[in-house]
């Protein structure tokens, strides 16, 4: 797999300038959002301590809660499926399909379905897939992945929208007013629901004691997903159980507050057996989960319930996009998910972090995202996965920085300040600090220099 | 009371004067200021970039220059987050452990172990913003925090309010990051400078005349924003205007 490249990927973000400020403003926006919603809740922070004992305490006794759910489930009329991995869900899910002589399926938002290009799969097997989530939708038509785990097409501008509707739904490409965008997408989309032969959602958690999975929308197309076609499918991750239906009002209390900094989202819609005369099916996927639950300092990114509150806090995401990630999941939890699938093809990603720590303190769940960040860097350089210069730089300062005396050598003089220490204290090419900012200018001589002047002897 | 002074290497090379106001400041508050000789760095920069195996000569020469001290003092809140929340590149021992949780940033130690009252000495004329670097601000709890919707506080501002003639400018994101990072700045250049770049503009917009902060690092990054795009911010560090610093 061919590397990520963050930072460049990151320089194109930036240089189409009104989107790069639109995207950090929108952003930033549903931040002081979610702290407005959060100031005026007393108990938030206990509710996200709580949230993190709940999801904790599953996690590590996950095998009997998906036992508990499994069987309330097909007590409850549902079939249920496991899927190992990402090969295996899509093929459940398109044997499911040809069995009942599916054409077409409508489906609402899930970012498992992306992990495992469930969409592709089926579209090379001559199977329809209409996204219904507006957002999601605008992506699929401009062939692009989701930037953003909760708004999709955060990165585009209104106008960049109309321009992609009207060269696949053809509609007026000068009209960019966003109830027109949003009524010819609605327009266009409502007889998928009524001619599709199947829907399918994801599910943002899977309760223990009834079997049900809840999914949570503001546009109400997983309903309709899941409600008008005949066959509905939902695809669930192992780590969205939560053992009782008291402990899911935790949850429901802090998604929509910490992702969109709305108190509740539109729909929260509970998904327990199938319509007369309709089929319901779960899967059950691990891809991956399992393995990760099982590492001592990464399994707590298992917690997350994608509300995306860490992307919208985190300045390097504003400011460089959720696909200069070149992964699934982006953002600050994304650069803690993704090494788990592949470390070499991700090693950039626990580097596009300033370590600010802004993640960690707006998370519901209380991951403690930027210390992850912190580990998988570590992990990284332990795997020789740092790249070439930055390991070449390391070595040199840190055999200059444990030796007094070279020290000494390297920074005393003026001019040799001057020539080594910006290469040595920033580690990299003058050229890359340079090319934005100016370069402090040396001083006449170091602190030591003035201590062994002024104060060395005389006391 | 004997404290030892921690002048880190990138202020020990480009903020001499960030070294002195501190060493001088300690002194004036009656503190015997130790300048261990042999002091280089903390670690920081290798452990930041993961790389443990070069961190651990840089550590174990730290702590063979700070043991022993009741108080290690630095102006620099990265490097105390580092010493004192990641310092493991080496052994822990005891003398180890001591020397993480005796090490102190100046503004906490001023506030909180000093309990420093008033800096009659202090006059400074000017609007100021102030930068917390991330480090002070969520890993050394300087202020409160813009996530946690807790009670307001701020330790450097409360410092600082002491200081005669001193007004503040209130940026739009006060808490935001910006984009310094260390290796960040250079390896993520593109986003380092656009975080820059807005970070000195909310200054700009909030009519501060001087930019304060107790990491010079942060300030380093954001002075040559400030320069290339020619907004006339001024930088200081927080230690300079305690100790007397008019300009």
């Amino acid at each position: 797999m061919k590397k990520i490249h963050h930072a460049e990927a990151s320089s194109y973000f930036i240089e189409a300038k009104d989107n790069e400020a639109f995207h950090d403003q929108r952003l930033w926006d549903l931040r002081q959002k979610r702290d407005r919603e959060a100031a005026v809740i007393p108990e938030f922070q206990e509710l996200r301590n709580l949230a993190s004992q709940i999801k904790e305490h599953t996690l590590t006794h996950l095998a009997e809660y998906l036992e508990q759910f499994e069987a309330k489930a097909q007590a409850n009329g549902v079939t249920v499926h496991w899927a190992l991995d990402a090969a295996e869900h899509n093929r459940i899910v398109y044997d499911l399909l040809t069995d009942h002589s599916v054409r077409t399926l409508v489906k609402s938002k899930s970012m498992l379905t992306e992990e495992c290009e469930l969409r592709p799969f089926l579209e090379r097997r001559g199977i329809e897939v209409i996204e219904t989530d507006l957002g999601e939708r605008i992506q699929q038509l401009d062939n692009e992945p989701p930037s953003h785990i909760v708004v999709p097409a955060v990165h585009k501008l209104r106008g960049d929208v109309a321009k992609v509707f009207a060269r696949t739904l053809d509609t007026d490409p000068d009209n960019d007013d966003p109830n027109y965008l949003s009524e010819q997408m609605r327009v266009k989309t409502r007889h998928f629901f009524v001619d599709a032969e199947a829907g399918m959602t994801g599910g943002n958690f899977a309760v223990a004691e009834t079997g049900g999975v809840v999914v949570c929308t503001n546009e109400g197309n997983a309903d309709l997903s899941a409600n008008v076609p005949p066959l509905f499918i939902a695809s669930v991750g192992i780590e969205k159980l939560v053992p009782r239906l008291d402990d899911l009002a935790v949850f429901i209390r802090l998604l929509s507050r910490s992702a969109l900094g709305s108190p509740i989202t539109q729909y929260t819609s509970h998904f327990r057996a199938p319509r007369k005369s309709g089929e319901m099916h779960i899967i059950l996927v691990d891809n991956g989960r399992s393995e990760r639950l099982g590492m001592e300092e990464f399994w707590y990114s298992l917690k997350c319930i994608r509300c995306g509150a860490c992307m919208n806090t985190c300045p390097v995401y504003r400011r460089s996009g959720g696909l200069s990630y070149g992964a699934v999941y982006s953002g600050p939890i994304g650069i803690i998910l993704n090494p788990t699938h592949d470390m070499r093809k991700y090693s950039s990603l626990p580097f596009a972090s300033t370590l600010n720590g802004s993640c960690t303190h707006v998370c519901p769940v209380k991951i403690n995202i930027h210390e992850q960040i912190y580990g998988w860097r570590r992990v990284l350089a332990k795997h020789n996965q740092l790249p070439f210069v930055k390991k070449a730089a390391m070595k040199v300062a840190g055999k200059i920085l444990s030796d007094p005396q070279k020290y000494r050598k390297t920074i005393d003089v003026a001019d040799a300040a001057i020539e080594h220490l910006p290469r040595f204290l920033l580690y990299s090419r003058m050229n890359a600090w340079g090319r934005q900012r100016e370069v402090p200018a040396p001083p006449d001589q170091t602190f030591h220099a003035w201590y062994l002047k002024n104060r060395e002897g005389k006391q | 009371m004997k404290a030892a002074l921690f002048v880190p290497c990138f202020i020990d090379a480009f903020f001499p004067e960030v070294g002195i106001a501190t060493l001088e400041l300690l002194e004036r508050l009656g503190v015997a200021v130790d300048y261990p000789l042999r002091q280089t760095c903390c670690g920081q920069p290798m452990a930041n970039s993961g790389d443990q195996a070069d961190a651990a000569a840089v550590e174990a020469l730290f702590v063979e220059n700070f043991k022993g001290y009741e108080y290690i003092v630095t102006p620099s809140g990265s490097c105390t987050h580092h010493v004192r929340d990641n310092f493991d590149a080496i052994p822990q021992t005891q003398e180890v452990q001591e020397v993480r949780s005796n090490t102190y940033e100046l503004v906490e130690f001023l506030h909180d172990t000093l309990k420093v009252e008033d800096f009659p000495w202090a006059e400074f004329p000017h609007k100021v913003g102030i930068h917390n670097s991330c480090s002070s601000l969520r890993g050394l709890r300087h202020a409160s925090m813009s996530e946690l919707a807790e009670p307001e506080f701020s330790k450097p501002k409360a410092l600082l309010s002491k200081v005669k003639g001193i007004s503040f400018a209130e940026l739009s994101r006060p808490d935001e990051c910006c984009g310094f990072g260390g290796t960040f700045a250079v390896f993520e250049e593109p986003v380092s400078a656009k975080m820059g770049y807005d970070k000195v503009n909310d200054f700009k917009e909030a009519g501060a005349e001087y930019v304060v902060s107790a990491d010079s690092s942060c300030m380093m990054h954001q002075q040559g924003c400030s320069e290339r795009l020619g907004l006339g911010l001024k930088f200081i560090h927080i230690a300079q205007i305690l100790n007397g610093a008019n300009s």
